[in-house]
């Protein structure tokens, strides 16, 4: 397939290994600990796994899945008040489809839907709003989910609803912000990462600049990265070369896409419609301080929270899920105490076993499940 | 029963373009229906003695094997017609797959309808002679049947149930447990048109393709199979989760690992790009006229050979191959030169939001 087949070469892909192995051998000649390497978006997880680009590299890179899977990071509470919505009578709740299986503490979407409330599965915000002008008599909530790259649609849908003067289409606005989660990450103290894998699709909407921070104060080297395996071993390399050569640059491998400058319509049109959130709870980090938009009040009618009483509960994170630690690099996903047992893709207790994206769904899907609990029980048994 | 007092047989004719709650109440308006869509369109002598039951000759059926087979499955497909099939020559070829992938030649089925009220008649024509249709190309007879109809909103415009008896040749054991490590595993053709082709025909995506359904009784594709290698080890028709459950079932089953060659399966580029945009996986795609088959290694060649032959197998390969374990566990050789686990899906399939 055009365009898609030149990104998944083997014999590219053979060679680029074998300059990652040269590049980690010559790394590691002075450090005993492992080269942990950060890939923040859950497509960048997606792709590894799919590919089997873990056990390509070297055994002391250590990939660490970030959390920059939307759906997997979405608090309970957050769900339960989109069932509050989806429940009401007048209601059509329309939502991208990943999320229909995320567990709230008393049902997901899906379960709603099983339940009679009329939840539908769109591709797209305008499908959305389509099917508000299509029923005048009903309110239509779309569920607005995922960081900077698909705020773009959802503000566009939402200035063309005004333009329009559509009066029963609304927003329950969930969409988070990239740059303060990794700089969350990076002020943890227990962080060891090494360098990032920035997220190509983000990066096309807000371009080079809010990265440079991750070089600049954290002298941590950052790639931009696409999400074909090529691309995602071209970048380790890249990575690798800054630290062999002991720079700390954000560099672009995903040229074909991504623009220094970003998507400058696209960002007119997240500046129009949306405002920084004083903090944002997220499902295994915790708050984080500016790390969610809302709605600006020009665009108050369009506002879901607003328009309706949202109950707005707050759940903790279950006390035995260590998701946090898995997202830090502190632990693998296979070393938390519940993984692939308690938890597992179909109870999952934490944020990282909810979507595929999610690095403990990953594990569990593609990894070999008995080897990874074995391995944990070893390490127990060593450390006790 | 009442007895049955031999008259001139008159037939009910059909003149309402809907289906309404009158031709589910058991008087004259579902004899009509009875009569003029369901006898006249499947058409064969069992049915037209309009008894509630079928009655066969066991002499006829023992001289063709030692074993009867039995399934039964029911059809519920949105939207009814799509490309390369119909809910009708899905009921049918599923059934009739079912029964083959046992080993058995599938020859008579039942036919259960559930229609919604407000059904429009000559959809229901158009779906009856499809199941004519794809009976006769698979050498199965419809000899019984039963119709209820209901109100609105309580079915999703018709859903179908078909059972179906076959007879299992004297000599032929093909049991999902017995696979051994060495053996290799074939596919009559490409994966997942059936589902990327049902994705396509909702209308949700507004994809420009010409996929179409792979929706076929497969009873002739696999006697060809059987008589080129009786000892095959098992097959089945890798339907709803794809050919990764099927596999998975086979590697649980047998207690052996399976190792799928990426590159070896078929697959559409434009069912490709369907999974592609949509984040789809293509192994655990639907198909609805496709057989996997483990066969012991020495006679891979000549079935390969056999399934080509047939109109049905053209595109048939050798995909994977059965390994010593860890038993249970499907892995996958990719394209790319990795290698990751292939697991059973926990629940539908849904789009990736980015």
């Amino acid at each position: 397939m055009k365009y898609v087949d030149e990104f998944r070469d083997p014999d590219m892909a053979r060679a680029l290994v074998e300059r990652i192995a040269t590049l980690t051998a010559n790394l590691m000649t002075n450090r005993q600990l492992p080269l942990q390497l950060m890939e923040f978006c859950g497509g960048h997880t997606h792709t590894i796994f799919r590919y089997g680009i873990e056990q390509m590299l070297p055994d002391e890179i250590e990939m660490v899945h970030g959390p920059g899977c939307p759906v997997c990071v979405l608090p309970m509470g957050r769900v339960d008040d989109c069932v509050d919505l989806a429940e009401r009578p007048d209601v059509i709740f329309t939502t991208f489809g990943d999320a229909m299986r995320v567990p709230g503490s008393r049902k997901s979407l899906l379960q709603a839907k099983a339940d009679g409330a009329d939840v539908r599965m769109v591709y797209s915000p305008l499908d959305a709003l389509e099917l508000a002008r299509r029923n005048p008599d009903r309110q239509v909530i779309f569920f607005a989910l995922g960081f900077e790259t698909t705020m773009p649609s959802t503000a566009l849908t939402v200035l063309q609803a005004k333009r329009e003067g559509v009066t029963n289409f609304s927003l329950f606005c969930n969409h988070i912000t990239t740059v303060p989660t990794i700089k969350a990450i990076l002020d943890s103290p227990d962080m060891m990462i090494d360098g990032f894998l920035a997220p190509g699709h983000v990066s096309m909407v807000v371009g080079e600049q809010p990265f440079r921070f991750i070089a600049d104060v954290y002298d941590k080297p950052i790639v931009i990265t696409g999400f074909e395996p090529l691309d995602i071993l071209q970048s380790i390399h890249m990575l690798l070369a800054q630290m062999a050569e002991g720079r700390c640059a954000v560099e672009n491998q995903y040229q074909r896409v991504v623009q220094a400058g970003g998507n400058v319509a696209g960002l007119d049109a997240i500046h129009e419609v949306f405002e920084l959130r004083e903090f944002f709870e997220w499902r295994g980090l915790g708050s984080i301080d500016h790390s969610g938009v809302r709605m600006r009040d020009a665009f108050a009618d369009f506002d879901a929270e607003r328009r309706f009483s949202v109950p707005n509960l707050k759940i903790a994170d279950p006390k035995s899920c260590q998701c946090g630690e898995v997202l830090k690099g502190v632990i693998r996903p296979w070393e938390c105490k519940v993984f692939g047992t308690q938890c597992n893709p179909e109870t999952p207790m934490g944020a990282l076993m909810v979507s595929t994206e999610g690095a403990c769904a990953a594990y569990y899907n593609f990894g070999n499940l008995d080897e990874l609990l074995h391995k944990r029980e070893r390490k127990a048994a060593v450390s006790s | 029963m009442s007895e049955t007092v031999k008259q001139p047989v008159v037939r009910g004719r059909l003149r309402a373009d809907t289906i309404t709650l009158a031709h589910g109440s058991g008087g004259k308006a579902m004899r009509d229906l009875i009569d003029d869509l369901f006898v006249a369109g499947f058409d064969n002598p069992e049915l037209s003695r309009l008894e509630d039951q079928a009655s066969f000759d066991i002499a006829t059926l023992t001289s063709a094997g030692d074993r009867l087979a039995l399934t039964t499955d029911s059809y519920v497909v949105d939207p009814l017609f799509f490309p390369g099939g119909d809910i009708g020559k899905l009921a049918v070829s599923g059934t009739v797959n079912d029964l083959a992938v046992g080993g058995a030649r599938p020859l008579y089925l039942t036919c259960g309808m559930v229609i919604e009220e407000g059904m429009a008649v000559a959809q229901l024509r158009q779906i009856v002679a499809s199941m004519k249709a794809t009976a006769d190309l698979a050498g199965v007879s419809i000899v019984t049947g039963d119709t209820k109809v209901v109100q609105r909103g309580a079915a999703d415009k018709l859903f179908i149930n078909t059972a179906g008896v076959g007879v299992i040749a004297r000599g032929i054991s093909l049991d999902a447990g017995s696979a051994q490590p060495g053996d290799c595993v074939l596919i009559n053709g490409e994966i997942g048109n059936h589902g990327a082709a049902i994705v396509d025909a909702r209308g949700e995506m507004a994809l420009d393709n010409s996929i179409e359904s792979d929706c076929r009784p497969l009873a002739s594709l696999i006697e060809a199979m059987l008589d080129a290698c009786p000892e095959i080890r098992c097959m089945r028709d890798a339907t709803r989760g794809g050919l990764a459950t099927v596999l998975n079932e086979f590697a649980t089953a047998s207690g052996v690992g399976i190792r799928i060659d990426e590159a070896a399966v078929p697959l559409r580029e434009d069912v490709r790009g369907v999974c592609e945009i949509l984040g789809l996986d293509p192994l655990y795609l639907a198909n609805e006229g496709k057989v996997v088959a483990i066969v012991p290694a020495a006679a891979a060649d000549s079935v390969l050979a056999a399934m080509r032959a047939h109109p049905d197998g053209v595109d048939s390969a050798r995909i994977a191959e059965v390994t010593g374990g860890p038993s249970g566990r499907v892995t996958l050789a990719t394209r790319f030169g990795g290698d990751r686990v292939v697991d059973m899906l926990v629940g539908e399939q849904l789009p990736r939001i980015c």
